[in-house]
């Protein structure tokens, strides 16, 4: 792994899930990794291959060469609906914070990529389930525009269960914001790429996610419009093997390329360089 | 069972009881328009008293009310339709009606989310949950406006998109995704219809627009209140809680500054007086088309992308990160 660049240490340290300090265990093949093996190896099982979800943090300190730009950083979001269930919904974002360290479930800034400069979003898991709330489409929104000033492609790393009910309707109409978002930079002639990550489901992927000119998606991610837990409820029947799994969506047309981790960088640098190639004038 | 149809019950009834002495008062020429008087006076009591305080859950329940006009109601009264099928590509989604219409003398382009009044009904229209290729259809409807310089009007009354497996095969997210970015782009006035229920992005994928108009008693909701509660707390049955906490009424959403127009339904809801309501919302679309068509493409797309890029509610967190 790169070494840790300047802006990163700036955050509070990841807090370990795990109880374990030393050890993790593979929830594929149950295989016991050390933790330090598991970071230098991108969070990918050695034995299996299994990928672990990745925080935003640690993805952008894969991808980037350097230094990372952030925009919005400060950015939290209010509480539009006051929204109140077992606890508040300011009360859960604030556990979120506590927990993951992160302010929001996403992270944008400008960056170079394999060498090539570009806007990258990078959505966390660990943050409200990845969840797009007002914040979440601020974010993109503002990345977009950045790219369309600059000139510069845009990356999106997806990772989301969807919209996030606790802010209802806006959180909706961020799916309408970011699409718009997308569209202008269309328009610009500048290329979007976003990379589908376990999970991305519900309102990212249906926007940002699948309104590339190319997708990517990360081995072993799952990826679909509704979730199984809605989609077993509705039709009470098993679900095929294998099903809304990165490889299906490739084998049913949905996704341009799987690709391991490991060869995410230089197969982003590959493509983002391929989009931007110039054609020679006769 | 609809919540709904229990409540009105009574009123029914009683509706009925005053239809049979109107009768009875016309053939027998016995006077009782003393006693119609009174019953009409109970019934109109009794009315305010059913609807004057609905409960969000019972809201839900009035925007699924059976006899709600459907999207196939509102074409009807336009002054001309073909129906148009098919996404050229897989099959004709009939969850999804789309066409050429003329709105008094303005051509334009219709798509809609059509449910059942039945349960025969509803199994062909698969209760109004559009799969891919509805969105699909959708989309060369869209593009056909712009093509054709129409504007576009939409009428949205969906529980959701479908979540089944085929559908996810053929590519939900895509379809929905593509269908948001095309009007996102799209060079022509966007009308939009909340007539029903709008259900999360199902139903936006034929509403994003520039001008939103929403029926009193329609709702529309960042998920239906059944996945909604699910999602939340792994349990559908609390539907009516999520429903309460959604925010998802036509007040709401004004408030919001997601919709820019509330048209009032008769007290009862929109079945009631289902002329009145339709002539209402088309009059709207109309002014709505009229205003919109004086900008120019491009001032019409710059318009478009404020409304939405100031929906949201954030703020800057004042200390830096690293003090926390």
């Amino acid at each position: 792994m790169a070494p840790t660049p300047n802006w990163l240490r700036r955050r509070a340290p990841r807090p370990e899930a795990a109880s374990d300090p030393l050890w993790v265990v593979c929830p594929d093949c149950n295989d016991r990794i050390y933790k330090k093996d598991l970071a230098d190896r991108l969070y990918v099982c050695p034995k299996c291959g299994h990928h672990f979800r990745l925080g935003s943090l640690e993805r952008i300190a894969m991808l980037a060469d350097g230094d990372f730009n952030e925009l919005g950083a400060n950015l939290v979001t209010g509480d539009p609906l006051r929204w109140v269930d077992r606890i508040s919904y300011p009360q859960k974002t604030a556990n979120d914070r506590a927990k993951s360290g992160m302010l929001e479930s996403v992270v944008v800034g400008i960056c170079a990529i394999a060498s090539v400069r570009v806007g990258l979003g990078v959505m966390d898991f660990s943050f409200r389930g990845g969840t797009m709330g007002s914040v979440v489409g601020e974010k993109i929104a503002m990345l977009l525009e950045e790219c369309g000033r600059q000139r510069l492609p845009a990356v999106l790393i997806c990772a989301s269960g969807g919209a996030r009910m606790e802010e209802g309707m806006i959180a909706l109409m961020q799916m309408a914001k970011t699409s718009l978002a997308v569209q202008r930079l269309g328009a610009l002639g500048l290329p979007l790429v976003t990379v589908l990550t376990d999970p991305t489901t519900g309102g990212v992927s249906a926007s940002f996610a699948f309104q590339a000119d190319v997708i990517i998606a990360e081995s072993g991610a799952a990826i679909g419009f509704a979730g199984r837990r809605v989609i077993d409820q509705t039709i009470r029947q098993k679900l095929p093997e294998g099903f809304q799994s990165a490889e299906f969506l490739l084998e049913h047309g949905q996704v341009d390329m799987v690709v391991r981790r490991t060869e995410l960088k230089s197969c982003l640098g590959n493509v983002l360089r391929m989009l931007q190639a110039k054609a020679v004038p006769a | 069972m609809n919540v709904i149809l229990e409540l009105e019950k009574p009123l029914l009834e009683l509706e009925a009881k005053i239809e049979d002495l109107k009768k009875f008062h016309g053939s027998q020429r016995v006077d009782l328009s003393s006693q119609i008087r009174e019953l009409e006076e109970k019934a109109l009591q009794l009315k305010a008293e059913i609807f004057g305080s609905l409960t969000p859950w019972q809201r839900v329940h009035l925007a699924r009310h059976p006899k709600r006009p459907l999207a196939l109601d509102y074409i009807a009264q336009l002054d001309d339709f073909i129906e148009l099928h098919g996404d050229r590509a897989f099959r004709d989604d009939p969850s999804i009606v789309a066409g050429l219409g003329r709105l008094g003398d303005i051509p334009i382009c219709v798509i809609g989310e059509q449910k059942g009044r039945d349960t025969k009904e509803n199994l062909y229209r698969n209760f109004g949950m559009p799969h891919p290729e509805g969105y699909r259809k959708a989309q060369r409807i869209m593009r056909m406006a712009e093509k054709f310089r129409r504007p576009l009007v939409t009428f949205i009354d969906t529980p959701g998109a479908y979540p089944g497996i085929g559908a996810e095969e053929r590519g939900q997210s895509e379809a929905i995704a593509t269908s948001l970015l095309t009007l996102a782009g799209l060079r022509t006035p966007v009308i939009v219809n909340v007539t029903g229920e709008g259900g999360s992005g199902g139903a936006l994928a034929i509403g994003l627009g520039d001008h939103i108009i929403m029926l009193q008693h329609s709702i529309y909701s960042v998920a239906s209140p059944e996945p909604a509660a699910s999602i939340l707390w792994r349990d559908a049955s609390k539907a009516d809680e999520a429903a309460a906490r959604l925010r998802l009424t036509s007040d709401d959403l004004f408030e919001f500054g997601i919709v820019d127009e509330v048209i009032e339904e008769p007290l009862g809801g929109a079945q009631r007086d289902p002329d009145t309501v339709i002539a209402k919302v088309l009059a709207a679309d109309r002014r709505a088309i009229e205003r919109l068509s004086r900008l120019n493409a491009d001032d019409l797309l710059d318009r478009r992308y404020e409304k939405y890029r100031k929906i949201g509610s954030h703020t800057e967190l004042v200390d830096d990160r690293a003090a926390r």
